[in-house]
């Protein structure tokens, strides 16, 4: 229970420091209907009817995750630029929840964009996104690229290039997340249940598994000198 | 220059472990070697300063007993536990006053010291909040985003956060640093008061001056190694520079 204290206390303060700020909530939402309107106004040039359907999964998951970049690139770059890192390293707890307090953090401000950011791609995209399976694929999504994001973000925050290194190493590794999401809001859009998209759901949960207990058995050599 | 040891002072000191005990503690950065086999031991209650030139490798010493780094060898014992080996409960026995102060300038004193109360497990939280405030001189501006502070209320908040837990072990890296008169004076104040109650308090400094001033013992650090120890008791100002430019020549 004191872990979990922890962890919840690492997210409130990314809260309030956000909703004081709103730095890092404004530049991905702005990001992210740059993207969709940008890939509006290119497929609307060439396509239309049918095949922007077959395009919104894409259009949609390079949204949040180009968005989700600029979350995580802050995560942990804002606490080692003015050396708050060293204070969560100083406290009486397994480093681990520094991972899951900034995992979560990043999770809900992500969710938060992406659930205003559905109204504006069905308005762009003029595809009906309101459906409770498709919150749910986003949420696993979500947490995959987020699981995965986090603890590159702690290894690249310590580096020079990190801007640019953390897209370079996320991207690859979470390529099976957005794809299995891409393939699964696909099947949503096509009306396919959720028995015939099993395969996909179960890479999700594969992945909203798997990084995690690596962060939980990695971080503290990954944030350590 | 050779080391000079400290002899024990009393049979209940002799028993207990040393508050911190550093064994041949080596560290490297790649092919620079930070640390060459430092030896310490800091009895419970002493105060030690610890000088050296820039580069000795004070503040990487500092880091490695506040669990901040990982040490290439050696081992540095905690009240006999190793830290390698128990960091996680070590540490909330040890409060750290580093050139970061470890704060968020998004956020007001109260709630950057409520984050560290939580992260601590304080029982007492508001009412440790209400006092380190009190005794740093922020309780006015403690709803104020910590943005606004000037440096120095900003280092009299950090010294607030590192004693919030009411740690048995301190540790104050170059503290001093940038600090204006009032700030000074405060810590000043925060030091005199961790003598009386009777905390382990290691301090690395360059002013001489300033870290004999309470001091029980002193050190040097050269090159990542002790070149001298001794107790304060009868050395003054004159004869500690003088043991400083021997102990660090050619540095």
């Amino acid at each position: 229970m004191a872990y979990l204290r922890k962890v919840a206390a690492i997210v409130w303060k990314d809260i309030v420091a956000e909703l004081r700020t709103k730095e890092m909530f404004s530049t991905m939402f702005v990001f992210a209907v740059l993207v969709i309107v940008i890939f509006n106004f290119a497929f609307d040039l060439r396509i239309s009817g049918e095949r922007v359907r077959q395009v919104a999964p894409g259009a949609l998951w390079v949204a949040f995750a180009f968005a989700g970049i600029l979350g995580l690139n802050r995560a942990f770059v804002a606490e080692k630029d003015r050396g708050c890192l060293e204070g969560l390293l100083l406290a009486p707890m397994d480093h681990t929840a520094i991972y899951f307090g900034k995992m979560l953090s990043t999770i809900l401000f992500m969710l938060v964009v992406e659930i205003l950011m559905l109204p504006v791609f069905t308005i762009f995209f003029g595809v009906n996104l309101f459906d409770l399976r498709l919150l749910l694929i986003v949420l696993m999504g979500t947490v995959g690229f987020a699981g995965v994001g986090t603890i590159l973000s702690a290894m690249t925050a310590q580096t020079r290039a990190r801007e640019v290194l953390l897209p370079i190493l996320l991207l690859p590794v979470a390529a099976p997340v957005l794809i299995a999401a891409v393939k699964a809001t696909a099947g949503i859009l096509d009306g396919l249940s959720m028995g015939e998209m099993v395969l996909w759901l179960q890479l999700l949960v594969a992945f909203d598994l798997i990084f995690p207990a690596v962060a939980f058995m990695t971080f503290d050599y990954v944030v350590k000198e | 220059m050779h080391e000079q040891a400290t002899a024990p002072s009393g049979a209940a000191e002799r028993s207990a472990p040393p508050a911190i005990e550093v064994r041949r503690l080596v560290k490297s950065f790649g092919h620079q070697v930070a640390l060459r086999g430092v030896d310490l031991a800091v009895p419970e209650g002493e105060f030690l300063t610890l000088f050296g030139p820039n580069g000795a490798g004070k503040t990487t010493l500092m880091r490695i007993v506040a669990s901040l780094t990982r040490p290439s060898g050696g081992t540095v014992l905690l009240r006999g536990q190793d830290l390698g080996k128990a960091a996680v409960a070590l540490r909330r026995h040890i409060g750290l006053i580093s050139h970061n102060p470890l704060l968020y300038g998004d956020l007001t004193a109260e709630e950057n010291l409520r984050f560290f109360a939580r992260l601590y497990d304080l029982a007492d939280g508001a009412a440790r909040i209400d006092a380190v405030l009190e005794q740093v001189g922020l309780a006015v501006r403690r709803r104020d985003p910590v943005r606004t502070y000037s440096r120095g209320m900003v280092q009299r908040l950090a010294i607030a956060r590192a004693i919030l837990h009411d740690p048995e072990i301190m540790l104050l890296d170059e503290p001093y640093t940038g600090l204006d008169l009032q700030a000074a004076d405060m810590l000043g104040s925060v030091l005199a008061d961790l003598v009386m109650a009777r905390r382990t308090v290691i301090l690395t400094t360059h002013n001489l001056e300033q870290g004999l001033e309470l001091c029980s013992r002193a050190a040097v650090l050269n090159r990542g190694k002790i070149a001298w120890q001794g107790p304060r008791a009868g050395l003054d100002l004159g004869a500690m520079k003088a043991i400083y430019r021997q102990a660090t020549a050619g540095a």
